[in-house]
């Protein structure tokens, strides 16, 4: 059916899940991180992590990618060799690059999303889980933390299918095989442009849809209660 | 890696700024033109039948496959399609070859779909009683829409659009791909003229940043203005 390319489309899809899941991970992580930042008490905390949401909501995701890839990278690694922790010919993983970096730029997002979530929550669920003597894991885990997701979660569900989106934009910057590139290839091979490249329109609106009905039951249990 | 100001400033700085519009012009045709093709899809979307489901058909599509593909099946795909006679002599032969009014059409075809998502919401927020008030002072349903429903849910939805007119200023760098030199695509030029890479993407950040703070400075002042109408 698609002339030979079967096995490169499934290596590449399962190249964008991976990119997709592992930056989204990532992006989750910076932003509890950014979330904690904005939120606490110390000024400079609070001014990094507005520089960091402001600077990379304001800038394309594409043009992050590329100083990522062409200036963070190569700079970190210099920077890594010349302490003398690694080799001088070292080099990140391309892989990891795009997978940090696309967490980064979500991670901005993400900081928002938990931030208002945490604004959200009344105050007297804080106050009474101090008054009940709750350690601070307790409180976050058990309390708080699960009101703040309940309040985020779709908004982060909208998060989870940019990322699904955004993981094609590493078919511009490096030689990863993910859907649009095979999609290219083959198509600039083949000269069927409309059929490799709706192919790969396809391959992303399974998963956008399948997403879509995982994130509608997540948010219907969320919901529960409520 | 070793940064040069002089570089940045004598050299990389101009021949940005001298793409800004470009830049503009994508942003401001494709807002324009989704505009103008969200608010009937949007309609669409609050319809029966066979006109709902087809506008919601097309919003899924659009709105769960990445920008880049479209633009790609436009460029490559269209491309393909129309015949090298046209593009090489014919009346419309500069517009064929050019690839910014794929990257322009592209964008519009993909921002309509978000456009009319949020003026939908906008209109499903507009309260039944202003509808039934309208029709009950004997407004015909035309203006009852223009000068009740449609006002109302442009006020709701404005913040939104709002910040849906930045991720569509960011989302333009994305025709710099199929070879349209706007900021970036210029930024691209230079770091493969003088294969330099800090400079031109270091530079290419600043004008965005600048652009972004400059469209949110402008809609946060033309907001309250709207608000006052209420």
């Amino acid at each position: 059916m698609t002339g030979g390319y079967g096995a490169q489309f499934l290596a590449g899809i399962l190249l964008t899940l991976q990119v997709s899941l592992g930056s989204y991970a990532v992006g989750l992580a910076f932003g509890v991180l950014g979330a904690a930042a904005k939120l606490s008490r110390r000024r400079l905390l609070r001014v990094l992590g507005s520089l960091y949401t402001i600077t990379v909501r304001a800038m394309p995701e594409l043009l992050l990618l590329l100083i990522a890839f062409y200036v963070l990278a190569g700079a970190i690694a210099g920077l890594v060799a010349s302490i003398g922790l690694v080799q001088s010919d070292f080099s990140f993983d391309p892989l990891l690059v795009a997978i940090v970096s696309l967490g980064f730029i979500q991670g901005a997002y993400v900081t928002e999303i938990l931030r208002a979530g945490v604004l959200a929550l009344p105050k007297g669920q804080g106050d009474a889980a101090l008054a009940l003597g709750l350690s601070w894991p307790v409180r976050w885990g058990r309390v708080l933390g699960p009101q703040v997701l309940r309040h985020a979660l779709p908004a982060l569900g909208n998060v989870w299918l940019n990322a699904t989106k955004d993981s094609s934009l590493i078919s511009v910057v490096g030689a990863f095989a993910d859907i649009l590139k095979v999609s290219s290839l083959a198509a600039s091979d083949t000269k069927e442009y409309i059929f490799f490249y709706s192919l790969a329109a396809l391959c992303f609106l399974v998963i956008s849809a399948a997403s879509m009905l995982g994130l509608k039951a997540l948010q219907a249990r969320g919901a529960r209660g409520a | 890696m070793n940064f040069s100001l002089t570089f940045l400033l004598t050299q990389v700085m101009p021949q940005l700024i001298a793409a800004i519009p470009v830049t503009l012009e994508l942003t401001l045709l494709s807002a324009l033109g989704s505009a103008a093709l969200g608010m009937p899809l949007a309609l669409a979307l609050g319809a029966k039948g066979w006109v709902r489901w087809s506008a919601e058909a097309y919003s899924l599509i659009i709105r769960g496959t990445p920008m880049l593909v479209q633009i790609y099946l436009i460029y490559y795909g269209l491309g393909s399609l129309i015949p090298h006679r046209w593009m090489r002599h014919s009346w419309a032969s500069p517009l064929l070859r050019d690839a910014f009014w794929y990257g322009l059409v592209a964008l519009i075809i993909d921002e309509t779909a978000y456009v009319a998502v949020i003026l939908r919401s906008g209109l499903d927020g507009v309260p039944r009683g202003e509808r039934e008030a309208a029709a009950a002072l004997g407004l015909s349903r035309l203006t009852s829409f223009l000068r009740i429903e449609l006002p109302r849910a442009l006020m709701i939805t404005l913040p939104t659009l709002s910040s849906e007119l930045i991720l569509l200023l960011k989302s333009t760098v994305l025709v710099s791909t199929i070879t349209v030199f706007d900021v970036l695509g210029t930024a691209n030029v230079i770091r493969f003229q003088t294969l330099r890479v800090l400079e031109p993407l270091l530079g290419a950040a600043i004008v965005y940043i600048v652009l972004v703070g400059a469209i949110s400075l402008i809609t946060m002042a033309i907001e309250p203005c709207f608000v006052r109408m209420r």
